[in-house]
């Protein structure tokens, strides 16, 4: 019996998933309880268990716990998890929607002339390749505000890949295209949104695309510097209770977060893609 | 006598080569007229810049001299007034057929309302064979001779005072040629349609036109000739090559463009102030040139801007 591609693939993953869990699971220590404990063992440390990496199951335990109950709050260092994650989206879809109010403008304006082209082109290339958090002691001094510092330092990191998809999108735009537009008599806004917008709107989602999964993966180190909320304090605050179960969840979570926001944008870009 | 609906006067396009030679001169001197309703079809080798007064005429390109005037109106820059099928359809991929269809309606109407640019749309669409769904269809899941019968529809549904068609066959096989050059032929005849049209087919151009322009070849291409075809309408393709004058034009027609565009070819001598019309030939009345021996006249050698 032949089954799918698709369910031979999913076989395959929960196989190794299994694996690798069963092979997590055996090869960390049991335990012992205290009272098993020889005297001298208590001496040197062996209830020091807490601090070794924990199994899967402690993990699964743990993130049953957590998602059951995501969005307590009990003070400034116990919050849910999913208040965490609120606030870190929060963080991420404001700077990246202030990064993509700018980027897609100019973005368009720079793919439509090659003067501004030339003339803004030093500065990006210059501006692009800085860490985005090399400009948090910039922000902080500037903006005096950690909260906006740490949606700067999104906005900063994800205003790139757009703006250069949009510009590389809207000058690749086929003259043909264009050559409709004029002898059909459309005016410059109606031409843009009718006709360079569509067109290309496929390599502006992957601007797009790319700058949303960057953004993701700077807010987790922006927030660990900036502190007080999110998940990227949240995995900080963790290690400093040495409580590695919670970090190994929130690492998932925020793996699983970046996924979907990831397919999210897949889904947009299939939407406006089109076949030449 | 009263002014043709289309006159295009003295056109010349010159490129400035690039290390200071002499300037590339695609063509000189270009001088016809087009009237009201006429179907007329423009021949020539590649390079002799069809094309390019085909794209000023679209006033998507701009010529180095001469003008082109529409009904008393010098041409400049694109207009409705004057639709363009492309070779390569130009059809927008992200919409179907049909909405590419109201794209040039509506453009073309801004104030009709959308049940009128629809009804209209479906009108040319039907015109064209593109109906029971196939219309809702993007151009990718369409075939070429589909694609192309959209942007016909397209084009003639702006119902343009000139329809400018820039070898619109060329990217499609022979029976859907044929089927499709049919489908043109009674659209046209059924409207007052001026037609200007590119073509490397002669027997297209016979079949379709009611004057053929025949260019020398380039650089310093002009258009040499302008032969009658006035083999009754309706033509059909299968019965067309009956008639008497057909062969006689074809033959005249092929021997230009194996020969005689090749020996006209090179520099005028232009008196300044002075129209040079093409010299008017009707083959299938007086049998057409049909060069025998070798021409005399030795083809000149035109400096070429490299």
């Amino acid at each position: 019996m032949t089954k799918s591609l698709n369910f031979r693939a999913a076989l395959l993953s929960l196989a190794l998933l299994i694996a690798g869990l069963g092979i997590w699971e055996a090869s960390t220590p049991v335990i012992k309880a205290a009272s098993e404990m020889t005297e001298y063992e208590k001496l040197m440390g062996g209830a020091d268990q807490e601090a070794r990496v924990p199994p899967p199951s402690a993990i699964i335990t743990k993130a049953y716990k957590e998602l059951s109950d995501p969005f307590y709050d009990k003070g400034p260092n116990d919050k849910g998890i999913g208040i965490q994650i609120a606030y870190s989206l929060f963080r991420v879809l404001s700077g990246y929607t202030l990064a993509a109010l700018i980027a897609i403008p100019i973005g368009f304006l720079i793919g439509m002339s090659p003067l501004a082209y030339k003339a803004l082109d030093p500065f990006i290339q210059i501006l692009k390749p800085i860490s985005p958090l090399a400009w948090m002691p910039l922000a902080l001094f500037i903006i005096k505000d950690s909260q906006a510092s740490a949606i700067f330092v999104i906005f900063i990191c994800s205003i790139w890949p757009m703006l250069i998809n949009t510009a590389f999108g809207v000058a690749g735009v086929r003259k043909d295209w264009v050559n409709v537009a004029k002898t059909h008599e459309l005016g410059v806004f109606r031409t843009a949104f009718t006709v360079i917008l569509p067109a290309a709107a496929p390599t502006i989602l992957t601007g797009m695309r790319i700058s949303i999964s960057i953004a993701w993966l700077v807010i987790v180190a922006a927030e660990m510097l900036v502190g007080g909320t999110g998940i990227g304090y949240y995995v900080w605050n963790e290690w400093n209770n040495l409580d590695l179960t919670s970090v190994i969840f929130s690492i998932l979570i925020i793996g699983v977060v970046g996924m979907l926001l990831d397919t999210i944008f897949a889904q947009i870009q299939r939407f406006v893609q089109y076949q030449e | 006598m009263e002014k043709p609906f289309l006159e295009i006067d003295g056109l010349s396009k010159v490129y400035p080569s690039p290390e200071g030679g002499d300037p590339l001169v695609v063509f000189e001197n270009v001088n016809f007229d087009i009237n009201k309703g006429e179907f007329v079809c423009i021949i020539g080798h590649s390079g002799c810049g069809k094309s390019t007064i085909m794209n000023v005429l679209a006033g998507l390109d701009t010529a180095t001299h001469g003008a082109v005037t529409m009904d008393n109106t010098e041409v400049a820059g694109p207009s409705l007034d004057r639709g363009v099928v492309f070779q390569n359809y130009s059809l927008l991929p992200w919409l179907s057929a049909l909405k590419n269809v109201t794209f040039g309606v509506a453009a073309r109407y801004p104030d009709w309302s959308r049940k009128q640019v629809l009804d209209h749309s479906y009108k040319y669409l039907e015109m064209v064979g593109l109906s029971g769904g196939a219309e809702h269809r993007k151009p990718s899941q369409l075939s070429g001779g589909m694609r192309q019968r959209v942007s016909i529809a397209r084009a003639f549904a702006i119902q343009p005072k000139l329809l400018l068609l820039d070898e619109p066959f060329g990217a499609l096989d022979a029976l859907t040629r044929g089927t499709i050059q049919d489908e043109l032929i009674r659209i046209w005849s059924g409207s007052d349609q001026t037609v200007f049209m590119i073509t490397h087919d002669v027997d297209e151009a016979i079949l379709l036109a009611d004057r053929i322009l025949l260019m020398t070849n380039g650089p310093y291409a002009r258009v040499a000739e302008s032969v009658v075809i006035d083999i009754p309408r309706p033509r059909e393709r299968a019965t067309i090559i009956h008639n008497d004058g057909y062969y006689k034009i074809r033959n005249h027609l092929v021997d230009f463009l194996a020969r005689r565009s090749k020996d006209m070819a090179g520099k005028e001598d232009i008196v300044p102030g002075q129209r040079i019309e093409p010299l008017e030939v009707n083959p299938a009345k007086d049998g057409g040139v049909i060069s025998e021996e070798t021409p005399k006249k030795t083809p000149q050698l035109v400096p070429v801007a490299s």
